[in-house]
């Protein structure tokens, strides 16, 4: 998929655990994507964090250090 | 329709078929004498009844079980000890000590004076009849002894009659009215017509539309349409007047075509979630009519225009019966053996995994198909391919249900059974059209609307259910497309602000602290009715009135459908409408709960299946070891620990280049998945598509091997319904095609596995799968054909524990443990309307069309649908100079298409709505690959779109065109 599109899906997910109460967002968005994204997607969303992940919502960012 | 005679075959789980006059009643035990005979029954049980129960039929001809007691015909009666006259027993309740005479010298002398002058005005063409055999007129006739008809025309003028066309000089008989055969399933004959009135009473009380009356008084009353013929009335074919017809006077055309059938077989039809149960009457192995199943527990009895009539795909000239092969897309089709087929498409496939790695290829699974069926694809990915690269059609459906309310119930079940809207008292259908989508559970709920429910509506559209005859309070809240999750969060504010939610339930039932931090989120100014107001279109004094009537109406249900799940924020609504369910404490018990409308037959089943990427059957997920150990000992291989490609996934990775072969069962996606020029490309970047369906459906223009499919009339297994409720299917002619869809994907397991020297599976009925779903899976744990045999259908969890199934979810506590409250805030859709593409599309479908059309395009349902048509409100028509009926463009960022186009105000303005049914206007070219936040669920129902007038197809359509039947040729046999 085309990273602007990855960008899109990854931030959804973000939107939504950053609206969530308590202070573990970052976690549930990382437990999101591994639950959920194909490793090649996962792969290529790691491969965008290594390049700057510009325009990546700053959750996805937090959690791409876990993934 | 009277009963047959039938020799029931053992095994085809049918049970008592007697039509005991009226319908069956609950109340505390009244016991009464009969002919000597004692019997007991609940109180408010008709003395017909009661009688029919001890074995004795009293003649009858204006009841019939389905529908309550009318009285009117007078050959019912009975004589009662210690009152007088002759009672109609179809009338007259049970009194405890009652002592009831059914035969006497006078009860005899009554009833055939009765049938004599019936007799008398109806044609006496019994052995030409199409209803001989089957006609209740001529078994009363015989059951009370007429032997003659003494009336006779006076001098000098002919008896005046309705059913002799003209009189013996020839002249016309102004009586006499002709067949109306407008409906392209059933005639309608006058002349045979006794005014019994039960074709009324079923169109009234049955399917809830009121299309029928009678006109006029005494001799010259006549069933009326109210329009010129059946097809221009309100009649929407459901096929409940024809059923209660006594005689030919509403006759299937079928019937009148081949005759009465022979034998019957219990099944399921294989259209929308309600899963009717049927009688498949057949001759021989000719299907003659499908019947619905009064015992049938999802449709009690009732039917509706596509199961009951449109059947006749299944027998369509392009159905394709040979498997074919052709090595590129370009090229025409070859006819070659199953042999060759599955070899030439286990080789490629296990050559595009030597060549691009293991999770290069996957399978697509239906919602269309059975459970056994669906297992098994799933299967042939996990434990053949060695991947999880498996998905369904619920993708594009309810994923957002799954996991929504997995996340705040625990499991995504719908918590009723459909009889439970007999017990509701407000109703809140939220994004979906029940009387087109699931029509036989609209009429099960406009009878609940009837009785004095109030129906609050959450739609763009005035849906048609909101119109419902005679029915009491309702409350439409018009929303703008996309804008759901505010909607839902602000009725969730009224409820909680204005204190109408149920603390005890809460305390007792939920996660508080969720609750509290829910309550704190819910009750900010922002949710409110009047701050959302501008967003949504709603006004907020409706809003509130309807947050009040669902909060303290009693019983509240929430049905809702794709107009909830097809967004961005898809999951996040089905969290919010949990979250009222919770709040309000209507969960667990009849009447209430949260319902989600599944769009086809087994939707529920290919999700319980494991059709989902990341699920193993029974909503596990792959990454728990010791659930992949279950299949691991079961199938003997090792199991893939992470999540697969969904479908949009798939398409992605095909374009990028990383995914090559796909195994697609009964399904259309270059039709029904959205943004139809990226699934195109996807498809095309694939080197090796096999489809198995009963067409060459549009997704087979980019295939290279074609696997005829069999129909839900020429195999074994099971579909399981919206309410969880797994019922049979059963095989009632052979495959026409050679092989039952389950064994078609066995042939193709194992000639991958003889080209990777694997063990061959070696299922010989459909029963050995379920019993593998049932080793395998703990909710299935107590499903097998015996017990389905036995019970006629069950609820899943159906196991140790619920050994006669589960009817309600969550009674005594949630799947979860504590129901969990969850916030939800409104996040607008990337997806907007702008200065290019002002309007939201939203789109649907329509009653006798079905989702892409392949089955109903290939019946006469085409009569009422021959076209998509986009519906646009009076002043956006104006503002472009439309007249209804002209061609329009209709363009979004995605591509575009044309239209015929229909203006009405049933839409908003600013909101236009169409269907998706016809390949022709290919209404996913406009749809955007926008999709639901937690699960790829595409955005179908809120796409930006500019509509402008047009002279007719566009260039792209016929290009299309083109391209289809370039690609549909067929090399001649040599």
């Amino acid at each position: 998929m085309t990273d602007a599109k990855m960008v899109l899906m990854a931030n959804q997910i973000a939107s939504f655990f950053a609206t969530q109460p308590g202070e573990d967002q970052a976690a549930g968005v990382a437990a999101h994507l591994k639950d959920f994204w194909e490793p090649r997607m996962l792969n290529q969303l790691k491969t965008y964090l290594g390049q700057g992940g510009e325009g990546l919502h700053a959750l996805v960012i937090e959690a791409g250090q876990t993934l | 329709m009277k009963d047959f005679i039938i020799p029931w075959e053992n095994g085809t789980g049918i049970q008592d078929d007697i039509d005991r006059g009226t319908p069956a009643k609950t109340g505390k035990p009244v016991t009464l004498t009969i002919d000597g005979m004692e019997i007991t029954v609940p109180e408010g049980t008709s003395v017909m009844r009661a009688a029919s129960e001890l074995g004795i039929q009293v003649p009858k001809l204006c009841a019939t079980d389905s529908l309550e007691a009318f009285g009117s015909c007078r050959l019912c009666a009975v004589e009662i000890e210690g009152r007088r006259g002759t009672p109609a027993s179809c009338t007259t309740p049970v009194h405890a000590g009652m002592k009831v005479h059914t035969q006497t010298d006078k009860l005899r002398r009554i009833r055939k004076g009765v049938m004599e002058l019936y007799i008398s005005d109806h044609p006496l063409d019994c052995l030409t009849c199409s209803a001989n055999g089957d006609c209740e007129l001529q078994d009363m006739a015989g059951a009370v002894g007429l032997r003659d008809v003494r009336y006779e025309a006076p001098k000098n003028a002919p008896l005046a009659n309705h059913f002799e066309a003209r009189n013996t000089s020839g002249e016309a008989n102004p009586e006499w009215l002709p067949k109306d055969d407008s409906n392209p399933y059933f005639s309608y004959d006058p002349s045979k017509c006794i005014v019994c009135n039960r074709c009324v009473r079923a169109c009234e009380e049955v399917q809830g539309t009121f299309a029928l009356t009678i006109e006029g008084r005494g001799f010259d009353s006549r069933v009326a349409v109210g329009a010129e013929n059946f097809l221009a009335s309100d009649c929407v074919s459901c096929g409940a007047c024809v059923q209660a017809c006594p005689t030919a006077t509403l006759q299937e055309k079928s019937v009148i075509e081949m005759g009465t059938p022979d034998r019957s077989v219990v099944t399921t039809c294989a259209y929308c979630g309600v899963g009717c149960s049927f009688k498949a009457e057949m001759q021989g192995d000719q299907l003659v009519r499908m019947v619905p199943y009064k015992h049938g527990k999802a449709n009690r009895g009732h039917s509706c225009v596509k199961g009951r009539f449109a059947y006749g795909y299944a027998t369509h000239q392009d159905r394709i019966l040979s498997p074919m092969v052709r090595d590129s897309v370009d090229q025409p089709w070859r006819e070659v053996s199953w042999n060759e087929a599955l070899s030439f498409a286990a080789k490629k496939l296990v050559g595009l995994q030597q060549k691009y790695g293991q999770k290069s290829i996957g399978v697509i699974t239906s919602s269309r198909c059975t459970n056994e069926e669906t297992y098994l694809v799933q299967k042939l990915t996990r434990a053949v391919f060695g991947n999880n690269n498996t998905d369904t059609c619920a993708r594009v459906c309810h994923s957002p249900t799954g996991y929504g309310l997995g996340q705040t119930f625990g499991t995504s079940a719908g918590t009723q059974d459909f009889d439970s809207v007999e017990k509701s008292d407000v109703v809140v259908v939220i994004g979906a059209n029940p009387t087109d989508g699931h029509p036989v559970f609209a009429s099960r709920l406009r009878k609940r609307l009837r009785e004095g429910a109030k129906l609050i509506v959450v739609d763009p559209r005035r849906i048609d259910l909101l119109e419902s005859p005679h029915m009491g309070e309702s409350h439409h809240l018009p929303l703008k497309p996309g804008t759901n999750v505010a909607v839902v969060s602000a009725l969730g504010h009224v409820i909680v602000t204005e204190g109408l939610f149920d603390q005890d339930f809460i305390a007792e039932r939920c996660d508080v602290d969720a609750w509290e931090d829910y309550k704190a989120f819910i009750s900010d100014e922002r949710h409110s009715p009047e701050a959302t107001e501008a967003l949504t279109g709603v006004p907020a004094m409706a809003l509130r009135e309807a947050a009040r009537a669902y909060a303290q109406g009693g019983n509240g249900a929430i049905y809702y459908g794709l107009g909830v799940t097809e967004h961005s924020q898809g999951s996040t609504t089905v969290m919010a409408i949990a979250n009222l369910a919770m709040m309000t404490g209507n969960i667990g018990r009849e009447g209430v709960g949260v319902n989600p409308l599944r769009g086809q037959n087994n939707v529920q089943g290919s999700c319980d299946m494991g059709s989902f990427p990341h699920e193993l059957p029974g909503y596990r997920h792959v990454k728990q070891p010791e659930v992949r150990k279950i299949f691991e000992d079961t199938w003997g291989v090792e199991l893939d620990a992470e999540p697969g490609l969904r479908i949009p996934n798939m398409l992605d990775a095909a374009v990028d280049g990383t995914f090559k072969g796909l195994y697609c069962q009964g399904e259309d996606i270059l039709q029904s998945d959205p943004d139809t020029k990226h699934v195109a490309a996807g498809l095309a970047a694939m080197e090796c598509v096999i489809v198995h369906d009963l067409f060459l459906n549009e997704t087979a223009n980019y295939a290279h091997v074609f696997l005829p499919g069999s129909s839900f009339l020429e195999k074994e297994g099971t579909f399981t319904n919206a309410e969880r409720r797994i019922n049979r299917v059963r095989k009632v002619m052979a495959p026409k095609n050679g092989y039952e869809d389950w064994e078609v994907t066995q042939l193709l397991a194992n000639a991958v596995l003889k080209e990777t020297g694997g063990k061959p599976w070696a299922y010989a009925h459909a029963a050995e799968i379920m019993a593998e779903i049932a080793a395998t899976t703990p909710s299935f744990a107590g499903v097998d054909y015996a017990v389905l045999e036995e019970k006629g259908s069950v609820q899943w969890p159906c196991n140790e524990e619920h050994p006669d199934g589960t009817p309600l979810m969550h009674v005594d506590g949630f799947v979860r443990g504590k129901g969990r409250f969850i916030v939800t805030e409104y996040i607008a859709t990337d997806e907007k309307s702008g200065p290019r593409f002002p309007l939201l599309l939203t789109t649907g479908r329509i009653l006798s069309q079905y989702n892409v059309g392949a089955q109903t395009r290939r019946t006469e349902n085409s009569v009422w649908h021959d076209q998509d048509v986009l519906e646009i409100h009076p002043h956006d028509a104006e503002n472009r100079g439309l007249r209804d009926g002209d061609w329009v463009r209709l363009a979004s960022r995605s591509g575009e298409t044309s239209l015929r186009v229909k203006i009405t105000d049933r839409v908003s303005p600013g909101v236009v709505y169409t269907t998706f049914h016809h390949p022709d206007t290919q209404a996913n070219v406009i749809t955007t690959d926008y999709s639901d936040w937690a699960t790829n669920c595409p955005e179908y129902k809120v796409t930006a779109v500019q509509v402008s007038p047009s002279n007719g197809p566009s260039e792209w359509q016929e290009r299309y065109n083109a391209q289809a039947e370039q690609s549909r040729r067929i090399e001649a046999a040599e």
